[in-house]
């Protein structure tokens, strides 16, 4: 579905990706945990064709986007839902606007069938009533609700979702990490979530990938992610402190 | 491998190098901006409702801040090139004078100035806070052209809009000029009028017409540049928004000498 070749990307003098080599199958979840500043969202921005690598490759059912510009990358972006780590939500728009946008834009369905899809979405995603109000009126939780109800609207095949529960309390974390896997349930789309929210990303994830300077250093089912002998997983699930590092 | 620093006195050589290199790779990412968003403006799917959205945005919600400052400049003017034309004994001459200066320079470069202060400052930190939100990335990830719906609709709403405001501006300043000159300087309305309309012709309208449309596409253009570009943070919109003005205003009035010298 998804393969990563190889992927270089510096900003400046600085390295951020340094040979990332990932492959994503069709229909899983797939979580990136990492440091914070490690290069996660980077990588995320580099998948759905964002930023531009240095080196390496990314492949898209067997076709290499990392070079395509124009209608080509739409009609491969067509495919996508993204989460945005702040939402990304129009502030000039009402909540319901904000989910019904993609479908007024991509697709030619009457008026009567997009306010159906974007209410059911606004349901699903525990919203149902709060349309009508502004993004800056509703709470963090609220807005990537809002965000993932958008992203899922169109009903892409994959969907990327950029640290979604981040700064939000235990219970909302745990609300929207069910809502992901219930969701992905009924659809299966493939899913690609950059997190570090430990350990309750392994309860939603079909294989996890720990990204460590620049390179993928172990990927594999969560229980295998668990036990790994690698003793870099082993100190970030731990949370504990590296030797010479703040 | 580090770069070994030259010479003492090759230094400010280098440096004025390093600045022209500047120079012209800002104006090359100007011109292919533009290049970009130009046919986006006529080729479909148009955004038409995002073309009156801004139009409003740009045009509407500045009409009060025209009205009054255009009527405040015919009022000036009409009393200082009264007192002028009084040292000549032309007095008569007072409504072409005000109506030429209006319309072919002062309405144009006046009108612009304000419409930036008020509707490109706007527009650089509107797009400014967009770019930091990521919510042009998210139109972008949706398959979906910021340039088609943020720049091309901001660039057509001003060449729509600032010929309008100007004519605007020039009528309410005309308009102000008569008040002045009538009400307190005791010229007649008959004179007033009578003599602007032998003095102005279509020539002197149409350019301040394309003076106009030239600044509403360069401030557009340079409002919507700066907020597309702008750095990170408030900090990032802030410095945006004051290069926007700044470079603006600065545009108009090189680009208003430059036609001022062209145009007859």
């Amino acid at each position: 579905m998804i393969r990563v070749e190889s992927l270089h990307k510096a900003f400046g003098a600085q390295p951020v990706l340094r040979g990332v080599d990932l492959e994503i199958a069709a229909g899983e979840v797939m979580v990136i945990i990492g440091r914070s500043g490690g290069g996660k969202s980077v990588l995320l921005k580099h998948l759905v064709g964002l930023l531009r690598p240095d080196a390496g490759r990314v492949f898209v059912d067997g076709t290499d986007v990392t070079h395509l510009h124009g209608a080509e990358l739409d009609a491969i972006r067509a495919r996508y839902g993204v989460v945005f780590q702040g939402g990304a939500l129009f502030d000039s728009m009402s909540v319901f606007d904000n989910v019904a946008f993609p479908l007024r834009e991509k697709t030619r369905l009457p008026a009567g069938e997009v306010r159906a899809r974007v209410e059911e979405r606004l349901a699903q995603v525990g919203l149902s009533g709060v349309g009508d109000k502004n993004p800056a009126e509703i709470s963090g939780g609220m807005r990537k609700r809002v965000a993932i109800a958008r992203a899922l609207v169109t009903e892409p095949g994959v969907v990327f979702l950029d640290e979604p529960t981040t700064g939000l309390d235990p219970i909302l974390v745990n609300t929207i990490h069910h809502l992901i896997r219930d969701l992905h349930r009924k659809a299966r789309f493939t899913a690609v979530m950059v997190s570090h929210e430990l350990p309750e990303i392994f309860g939603i994830a079909d294989r996890v990938a720990m990204l460590h300077d620049g390179v993928i250093v172990e990927s594999g089912r969560p229980e295998a992610i668990q036990a790994s002998g690698n003793a870099i997983v082993q100190r970030f699930i731990h949370g504990e402190i590296e030797e010479g590092q703040p | 491998m580090s770069v070994r620093p030259l010479p003492l006195p090759l230094r400010p050589i280098e440096a004025l190098g390093r600045v022209t290199l500047d120079v012209v790779q800002s104006l090359g990412r100007f011109g292919r901006f533009l290049a970009h968003a130009a046919p986006l403006m006529l080729l479909p799917p148009v955004k038409t409702g995002r073309v009156v959205e801004r139009i409003h945005f740009i045009g509407f919600r500045s009409l009060t801040i025209v009205v009054l400052t255009g009527s405040f400049t015919g009022m000036v003017l009409a009393l200082q090139v009264f007192l002028v034309l009084g040292r000549f004994g032309s007095e008569a001459f007072l409504g072409p004078a005000v109506a030429l200066a209006l319309i072919r320079e002062l309405g144009p470069v006046l009108c612009a100035l304000i419409v930036t202060g008020r509707a490109g400052s706007a527009l650089t930190a509107e797009i400014g806070i967009m770019r930091i939100s990521e919510q042009i990335d998210a139109l972008t990830v949706m398959a979906l052209s910021p340039m088609r719906y943020l720049v091309a609709p901001a660039l057509t709403a001003g060449l729509l809009t600032f010929p309008l405001m100007t004519a605007i501006f020039d009528t309410v300043g005309i308009f102000g000029g008569q008040l002045v000159a009538v009400q307190l300087l005791g010229l007649s309305s008959g004179t007033y009028f009578g003599e602007m309309q032998s003095f102005v012709d279509l020539g002197d309208v149409m350019t301040g017409v394309w003076k106009s449309l030239s600044f509403g596409l360069i401030v557009t253009w340079v409002c919507t540049y700066k907020g597309f570009h702008c750095g990170h943070g408030a900090e990032g919109v802030a410095h945006a928004t004051t290069e926007a003005v700044v470079l603006s205003s600065v545009l108009i009035l090189v680009w208003d000498y430059f036609l001022g010298t062209v145009l007859p």
